[in-house]
C-alpha cells in the first residue's frame, strides 16, 4: 500500500465536520426545494399554476419567508440551481434570506440518470464533468452541502451488482469532488418504492445498496464525519399487498442502517419518496424510538413531505401567503418533534398498538 | 439482484445474538488462552519448562481453576484444539468447569498462515477445508464460538491490496460457516505493529482493511450482531521513535472503528499484540475514556497481556499454582475494570492529560 496522502488538511476536516453538524443538531431537518424545472412543472400542474420561473420564484418566496423560527426545526435548505441566484421581491438574494435565519443552504450537484446498457432499464447519475470547479463557484456564492440523488430500483434481476457498484462509484467521486470545495456531500443511494417487493426484500436490497455505498465512499478517502446519508426508509413496495406499521418500517429501516452506516456518520436524513406528509412523520417517529442503536441523527430531507400542503394552500395566490406559510411551518414543527422521536398524532391507537408490533419484529 | 435466501432463520439469529452478548456483557472480556503448541514452545521455554502435553494440561488448569471472582470479568475463553478434549487433576473436562462459571466456550479454527505468491512476504490464512463438520463437531463438544486470525503487516509497499481483499474474503468465508453451525465467529483482521510507521499510518491502515472486512461480511451475507471483531488498536509500529499516549491510541482507536465497523455489531474485543499487560489495561481504559461516541461493547481478548505474570508465578512448579492463579485474577479484574474506563492505573495522571489531548485530536 502507498503511503497515504491526506485528502484534507484538518481545518478542512473541522469545517465540514462543523457544516455537517449544524445541518442535523437539536432535531433540525432539511427542507428539499431543489425540484428541477420539470418536477416543478408537476407540482404547478396539480394546482393549476402555470410553470414560469416568476410562479416558481413566488413560491420559493413564500416558504423562505416565513418567520425565523423556523430555524428550530430547519437546519438546511437544498436549492435548484436557479433558485440560488433569485431574490425576494424587495430585491433580497434567497440564500442570503436563509443564511440571515441561521440555515446552511445546499444545491442539487446531479445531472440527473443516464441508462446503464445490457440491464433491466437501470441507470447511473450524470454530473460529475467540471463538477469541481462548479462546487468552488457555489461555495463562493454561498452555498455549503451539496446533493446528489443515485437511483436503484427492485425488479427481475435489480438492482444488479453493476447497478449497484456503478452508483456506489459515482456517489464517492462526488462526495470526494465537494469536500475538496468545501461543500459538505449528502449522499443519496435512493432504492425507489416502485414494485411489489415486501418489506424484507427491500430491507436485504437497503443494506447491499448501503454496504457497497460505504466501502466505495472509504475506497475514495472521504472524510465521513463530514457527510450526510439520505436513504429511502425501508418500506414495502408501492404495489405489495402487505401493509406494514410505521414501528415495522421503523424496525427494518434501523436494522439495515445499523449494519450498515458506520458511527463516524453524524446524521441520517430520510427521503420521503412518495409517503404522505403524515406518514413521513409517523414513520420519522417511530424510527426515532426504535429501541435499536442509532449512533447518528436520524432525522428528515423532505420535499413533497414538507411543501404539499403549503403547495395546495398556495394555489397560485399572493393572498395565500399566510396560509401556505402556516401550512408549511406545520410540517416542520411536527417532522422536528419526530426527529426526537417526541411527535404525538391524533388519531392513533397510541401504545397498545405499538408495544405488540415490536416483539415480533425482532427477528430481522 | 436475485431475491434474498436468508442464510440463517430467526431462531439461529437469535442464539447468535444471545452468545454474543454473554461474552461482552458489561465488565466482561475473552482470555485468549488458545495458544497453538508451537507458540505454547515459545512460552513455556522462557521459564525453563518442557513444552510437553503434561505440561501445558498443567499450566492451563492454573488458569481454569480461578475462583468465581473471574465470573465478573470473564465472559469467554478461547481453547486450543488439544485443550478443549483435558481434564483436571480430578478427571473434570476444562469445558465444563468453564461453562460452570457461566463463561463462554470457544475454539481456535484456523490452520495458521500461509504465503501469498508475488507478495513481500504477505499471508492469507487456511483452516476453510471441512470448516463446517468440524464446527458442527465443536458444537456437540460445548464449544459456542470460534476465532480466526488473520495477519497484515504495514511496509512500503504492504498491506497489498491482494492481502487486503484475500484476507477479508477467507475471514469471511469462516464466519459464514461458523454462524451456520450456531457457532459465533470472531473476526481477526490483525495488523501487525512490526514496524517504524507512527500512529496516523496505522490508523490509515486499520480504516482500509476493517472497510474491506465488512464489505466482505456483507457479502458473504454474515449476520453482524452475531459476530465479534477482535482487531488491533491502532497503536505506532514497535520501531517509531515518537511516543504515544494511551489517550492517543485511544482517540486513533476509536476514530478509525467509527468509521467502519457497523453500529450492529455488538462487541470489539482487542487483541494485546506485543503490548504489556498493563499498557494493555491501560490502553483499553483509555478506550473506554475516550470522548466520542462508541456503540459497541469495546473490551479484551487477550494471550499474554492476561497470563505474563501467571506464567512467571507458576514457572512450572505446582506448589506456585495457587500463587500463578492469583496472578491471574488480578489482571482479569483489572481488564474489567479497563472495559468500563474504571481502571484507576498504577499511579498515572489521569484527567488533566486526558483533556487537553481530546481537544488537540478531533483532527483524526
Amino acid at each position: 500500500m502507498a503511503h497515504r496522502f491526506p485528502a484534507l488538511t484538518q481545518e478542512q476536516k473541522k469545517e465540514l465536520s462543523e457544516i455537517a453538524h449544524s445541518i442535523v443538531a437539536n432535531g433540525k431537518g432539511i427542507l428539499a426545494a431543489d425540484e428541477s424545472v420539470g418536477t416543478m412543472g408537476n407540482r404547478l400542474q396539480r394546482i393549476k399554476v402555470e410553470n414560469t420561473e416568476e410562479n416558481r420564484r413566488q413560491f420559493r418566496e413564500i416558504l423562505f419567508s416565513v418567520d425565523s423560527s423556523i430555524n428550530q426545526s430547519i437546519g438546511g435548505v437544498i436549492l435548484f440551481h436557479e433558485t440560488l441566484y433569485q431574490k425576494d421581491s424587495q430585491g433580497k438574494l434567497f440564500r442570503n434570506i436563509l443564511k440571515e435565519k441561521g440555515i446552511v443552504v445546499g444545491i442539487k450537484l446531479d445531472q440527473g440518470g443516464a441508462p446503464l446498457a445490457g440491464t433491466n432499464k437501470e441507470t447511473t447519475i450524470q454530473g460529475l464533468d467540471g463538477l469541481s470547479e462548479r462546487c468552488a463557484q457555489y461555495k463562493k456564492d454561498g452555498v455549503d452541502f451539496g446533493k446528489w440523488r443515485a437511483v436503484l430500483r427492485i425488479a427481475d434481476q435489480c438492482p444488479s451488482s453493476l447497478a449497484i457498484q456503478e452508483n456506489a462509484n459515482a456517489l464517492a467521486r462526488y462526495a470526494s469532488i465537494c469536500q475538496q470545495n468545501g461543500l459538505v456531500p449528502i449522499v443519496e443511494p435512493e432504492v425507489i418504492p416502485d414494485g411489489d417487493h415486501d418489506l424484507e426484500h427491500c430491507q436485504y436490497v437497503t443494506e447491499k445498496v448501503l454496504a457497497a455505498v460505504y466501502k466505495a465512499l472509504n475506497d475514495h478517502h472521504v472524510y465521513l464525519e463530514g457527510t450526510l446519508l439520505k436513504p429511502n426508509m425501508v418500506t414495502a413496495g408501492h404495489a405489495c399487498t402487505k401493509k406494514y406499521t410505521p414501528e415495522q418500517v421503523a424496525m427494518a429501516t434501523v436494522t439495515a442502517l445499523h449494519r450498515t452506516v458506520p458511527a463516524a456518520v453524524p446524521g441520517i436524513c430520510f427521503l420521503s419518496g412518495g409517503m404522505s406528509e403524515e406518514d413521513a412523520t409517523l414513520n420519522l417517529n417511530a424510527i426515532n424510538l426504535c429501541p435499536l442503536p442509532k449512533p447518528w441523527k436520524l432525522s428528515f430531507s423532505y420535499g413533497r413531505a414538507l411543501q404539499a400542503s403549503a403547495l395546495a394552500a398556495w394555489d397560485g395566490k399572493a393572498a395565500n401567503k399566510k396560509a401556505t406559510q402556516e401550512a408549511f411551518m406545520k410540517r416542520a414543527v411536527a417532522n422536528c418533534q419526530a426527529a426526537k422521536g417526541q411527535y404525538i398524532h391524533t388519531g392513533s391507537s397510541g401504545a397498545a398498538s405499538t408495544q405488540s408490533l415490536f416483539t415480533a419484529c425482532y427477528t430481522y | 439482484m436475485p431475491h434474498s435466501y436468508p442464510a440463517l432463520s430467526a431462531e439461529q439469529k437469535k442464539e447468535l445474538s444471545d452468545i454474543a452478548l454473554r461474552i461482552v456483557a458489561p465488565g466482561k472480556g475473552i482470555l485468549a488462552a488458545d495458544e497453538s503448541v508451537g507458540s505454547m514452545a515459545k512460552r513455556l521455554s522462557q521459564i525453563g519448562v518442557e513444552n510437553t502435553e503434561e505440561n501445558r494440561r498443567l499450566y492451563r488448569q492454573v488458569l481454569f481453576s480461578a475462583d468465581d471472582r473471574v465470573k465478573k470479568c470473564i465472559g469467554g475463553v478461547i481453547f486450543f484444539h488439544e485443550t478443549l478434549y483435558q481434564k483436571d487433576d480430578n478427571g473434570v473436562p476444562f469445558v465444563r468447569t468453564i461453562q460452570d462459571k457461566g463463561i463462554v466456550v470457544g475454539i481456535k479454527v484456523d490452520k495458521g498462515v500461509v504465503p501469498l505468491a508475488g507478495t513481500d512476504g504477505e499471508t492469507t490464512t487456511q483452516g476453510l477445508d471441512g470448516l463446517s463438520e468440524r464446527c458442527a463437531q465443536y458444537k456437540k463438544d460445548g464449544a459456542d464460538f470460534a476465532k480466526w486470525r488473520c495477519v497484515l503487516k504495514i511496509s512500503e509497499r504492504t498491506p497489498s491490496a491482494l492481502a487486503i481483499l484475500e484476507n477479508a474474503n477467507v475471514l469471511a468465508c469462516y464466519a459464514s460457516i461458523c454462524q451456520q453451525n450456531g457457532i459465533v465467529p470472531i473476526v481477526e483482521p490483525e495488523i501487525l505493529p512490526d514496524g517504524d510507521h507512527d500512529l496516523k499510518r496505522c490508523q490509515y491502515v486499520t480504516e482500509k482493511v476493517l472497510a474491506a472486512v465488512y464489505k466482505a461480511l456483507s457479502d458473504h451475507h454474515v449476520y453482524l450482531e452475531g459476530t465479534l471483531l477482535k482487531p488491533n488498536m491502532v497503536t505506532p509500529g514497535h520501531a517509531c521513535p515518537i511516543k504515544y499516549t494511551p489517550e492517543e491510541i485511544a482517540m486513533a482507536t476509536v476514530t478509525a472503528l467509527r468509521r467502519t465497523v457497523p453500529p450492529a455489531v455488538p462487541g470489539v474485543t482487542f487483541l494485546s499484540g506485543g503490548q504489556s499487560e498493563e499498557e494493555a489495561s491501560l490502553n483499553l481504559n483509555a478506550i473506554n475514556r475516550c470522548p466520542l461516541p462508541r456503540p459497541w461493547a469495546l473490551t479484551f481478548s487477550y494471550g499474554r497481556a492476561l497470563q505474563a505474570s501467571a506464567l512467571n508465578a507458576w514457572r512450572g512448579q505446582r506448589d506456585n499454582a495457587g500463587a500463578a492463579t492469583e496472578e491471574f485474577i488480578k489482571r482479569a479484574e483489572v481488564n474489567g475494570l479497563a472495559a468500563q474506563g474504571k481502571y484507576e492505573g498504577s499511579g498515572e495522571d489521569g484527567g488533566a492529560a486526558a483533556q487537553s489531548l481530546y481537544i488537540a485530536n478531533h483532527a483524526y
